[in-house]
């Protein structure tokens, strides 16, 4: 097994060599703090009250310039989701009005369904994109399609840690990130300081303010809290299914561990007399006889 | 190697199908008598592992496909809806893009264990240069496949990838048009790589027949890089080998169940999750980890034809492998120089799958261009001379010496 143990030794070696090269990952970005959410590590689910008080800041403040096309009212009643209940989802659908085409064919606008998905603040991009500067991105997705540099050797260690709450953390930064930007910077006209914004320049204005949304369970209407519980719905948004992956996991390792466990004292009882023959132990030349 | 089969089949209906087509006798010398060199270690037991990640990509890929919408204004929504709405649509699309990346890190290993112990020499060189091209085929695959997702990514990295063929001289930018159908990567481009994504796996798996087929009439190798004198240097295929594969295939899943069902999106960019935009360029496009070696070996030569070139020379020369080195003995074991050679070349295509992730500037241009010129110096320099130079520790008699020494 001399390929295996040189194996070891040279990875060893490689990650000593690439630990000493230069790090020039954060040049332009402040690394965001790492928080502690309730849906990270192997076990990890939603925080179901949280994902509640992230929702109502998404339908008071965020959903005024920010679609979220690929969910619909009826998720906000799934398993692993903020855990509304079906009539409170029809009570909510119906608040909104979705076009349509009547029976004639005519455009209306009727009372929405659970089936429907959140009507998107502006018609297309181009108006979004007039509107606001610049098109305010898609929400459904956000907490994936963000990230920052982890750098080496982190991003090694984040593969046994499991580190992959990249975008929650990152969006949360970027909602308590904003501030007054240092006297030798030079902001230009319609940008916005934000501390951990590449380059830190922000098209988006500070959308959140202590006590801005009123929560009725006692949770302090903070900055801080709102950007934790906003960040959380959107990723339970753009991974929906988080709590049942977390679940089959878990029963599949236990499985897998088994199943591995048991295969290699098969294979131990079926190779052993080809790696410790009979004739060997009683003192016999085994090439003398044949398998 | 194989030698006539010995299969008797008891029951009637079997014997009937046994005189008409004798398929049974095939299973029978190919996955139960077919004798394999008892010395083989677990690095032997990555073409198994190959052959079920085939399988598993082939099944998931199909169920995918049936949700799946090949139009540019609906595949990156077609995808999120697997992810939402398709009933375990997430475990089929996640098991699908990280068993991309689990096939490529075991066809990896599986490369770095037949340079390793000489698995492409006489008579086994038709093998290896089959392997080469299901090697080609595995990167075509996974590229169209990365692009069918049609983020920003999966578009900038078709955009990428096919102007890399403009730089040819003459013909370039008719190919590239030919390519895209169409003056830029578009609707047209996106159809036809579903098409082929879908077919070209089958083509792979066709190819492996091949390379099978081929394994099976010169044997395979052994780490003692000496071909098997009698039945004491072998053991029947199964039990011996199936059971050890099969463990070896558990222990496989347990890592690719890991990235599966805790790190889905680690081996994924972040920028993917964005529908693609051909009016935003990213800002920076980098290829899926298991072609930035090659990524770095394009960046590292500052001519755009001579990096095109390179990219694909340090693939085709692979093909070349059991002329280059000239060397009769097989294994690194019994080659001291070699074996040293060989792990620096590892070391070098590693340091070129990190420098791949780099941005092309300052020393990383410097190293990228080190490791590119000792990668091909490897097979150009050192391996023909090794063969002449150097001198190789003596080769045991039998692979059965060779196992009983090592226990002594």
């Amino acid at each position: 097994m001399t390929m295996t143990r040189t194996f070891i030794a040279l990875s060893l070696a490689a990650g000593a060599a690439l630990a000493a090269a230069p790090a020039l990952a954060q040049e332009h970005q402040v690394p965001p703090p790492q928080l502690s959410w309730s849906f990270s590590g192997p076990f990890g689910m939603y925080d179901q009250a949280q994902l509640q008080r992230g929702f109502k800041v998404y339908r008071e403040v965020c959903a005024s310039c920010h679609s979220l096309d690929y969910v619909a009212f009826r998720n906000l009643a799934d398993p692993g989701g903020p855990g509304f209940s079906t009539a409170q989802v029809d009570a909510l659908a119906a608040e909104y009005k979705i076009k349509d085409l009547d029976d004639k064919g005519e455009p209306v606008e009727r009372t929405g369904r659970p089936a429907d998905h959140f009507p998107a603040p502006f018609p297309n991009a181009a108006a979004a994109a007039a509107a606001n500067g610049v098109a305010p991105p898609d929400m459904s997705t956000l907490a994936k399609a963000r990230t920052y540099q982890r750098g080496f050797p982190w991003f090694i260690f984040d593969l046994f840690t499991q580190y992959q709450e990249q975008g929650p953390d990152y969006i949360h930064a970027i909602l308590v990130g904003y501030e007054e930007p240092p006297k030798d910077f030079k902001l230009p006209p319609g940008g916005h300081y934000n501390k951990y914004f590449p380059g830190h320049n922000i098209a988006m204005p500070q959308p959140l303010q202590d006590g801005q949304v009123t929560y009725d369970d006692g949770t302090p209407q903070t900055l801080d809290q709102y950007a934790k519980d906003i960040s959380a719905f959107l990723m339970w948004a753009a991974e929906p299914q988080l709590e049942a992956r977390h679940r089959i996991g878990f029963q599949v390792m236990i499985f897998l561990i088994v199943l591995a466990g048991l295969l290699y004292f098969t294979k131990k009882k079926v190779w052993h007399e080809v790696e410790a023959p009979r004739e060997a132990a009683q003192g016999q030349d085994p090439a003398k006889t044949t398998l | 190697m194989s030698g006539h089969s010995t299969y008797q089949p008891q029951n009637k209906a079997l014997q009937w199908l046994e005189t008409r087509l004798p398929i049974g006798g095939l299973i029978h010398s190919s996955f139960v008598a077919y004798p394999t060199p008892r010395n083989l270690n677990y690095w032997w037991t990555f073409g198994g592992i190959l052959s079920f990640m085939l399988g598993v990509q082939i099944i998931t890929g199909i169920v995918l496909a049936m949700h799946y919408t090949a139009h540019v204004d609906l595949a990156f929504k077609s995808v999120e809806l697997i992810m939402r709405d398709v009933n375990y649509g997430w475990l089929l699309r996640y098991i699908h893009a990280n068993g991309a990346s689990m096939f490529f890190l075991a066809v990896y290993i599986h490369m770095f264990r037949g340079i390793y112990y000489g698995s492409y020499k006489a008579p086994r060189e038709v093998l290896w240069i089959l392997g080469v091209i299901i090697y080609l085929l595995m990167m075509a695959t996974g590229f169209m496949g990365y692009v069918l997702v049609w983020g920003q990514m999966s578009f900038w990295a078709a955009t990428v990838i096919t102007n890399l063929f403009s730089a040819l001289p003459g013909v370039g930018e008719t190919i590239v048009t030919w390519l895209w159908g169409g003056y830029a990567v578009g609707q047209p481009t996106l159809n036809r790589f579903f098409s082929l994504h879908y077919l070209l796996p089958f083509v792979i798996a066709g190819v492996v027949v091949l390379h099978v087929w081929a394994l099976h009439v010169a044997g395979q190798n052994n780490p003692a890089g000496i071909e098997p004198k009698s039945d004491k240097d072998t053991v029947p295929f199964t039990p011996y080998a199936t059971v050890k594969d099969s463990f070896a295939i558990a222990v496989f899943c347990i890592l690719f169940a890991w990235f599966i069902f805790y790190v889905p999106n680690y081996l994924g960019h972040a920028d993917n999750y964005i529908p693609a935009n051909p009016a935003v360029t990213p800002a920076e496009i980098v290829p899926e980890w298991y072609y930035l070696p090659f990524y770095a070996i394009l960046r590292s030569i500052p001519d755009k034809l001579l990096g095109v070139i390179a990219l694909f020379a340090s693939i085709l020369i692979l093909a070349f492998l059991p002329w280059l080195d000239t060397s009769r003995v097989r294994s690194a074991r019994y080659r001291p120089l070699f074996k040293q050679c060989f792990w620096l070349w590892v070391i070098a295509c590693i340091g070129l799958g990190w420098l791949g992730s780099k941005p092309p500037e300052g020393i990383y241009v410097l190293l990228s261009r080190v490791f590119t010129a000792y990668y091909f110096g490897f097979f150009i320099i050192i391996l023909p001379l090794l063969g002449i130079f150097e001198k190789t520790k003596p080769l045991p008699n039998s692979i059965s010496d060779s196992v009983l020494k090592a226990k002594a």
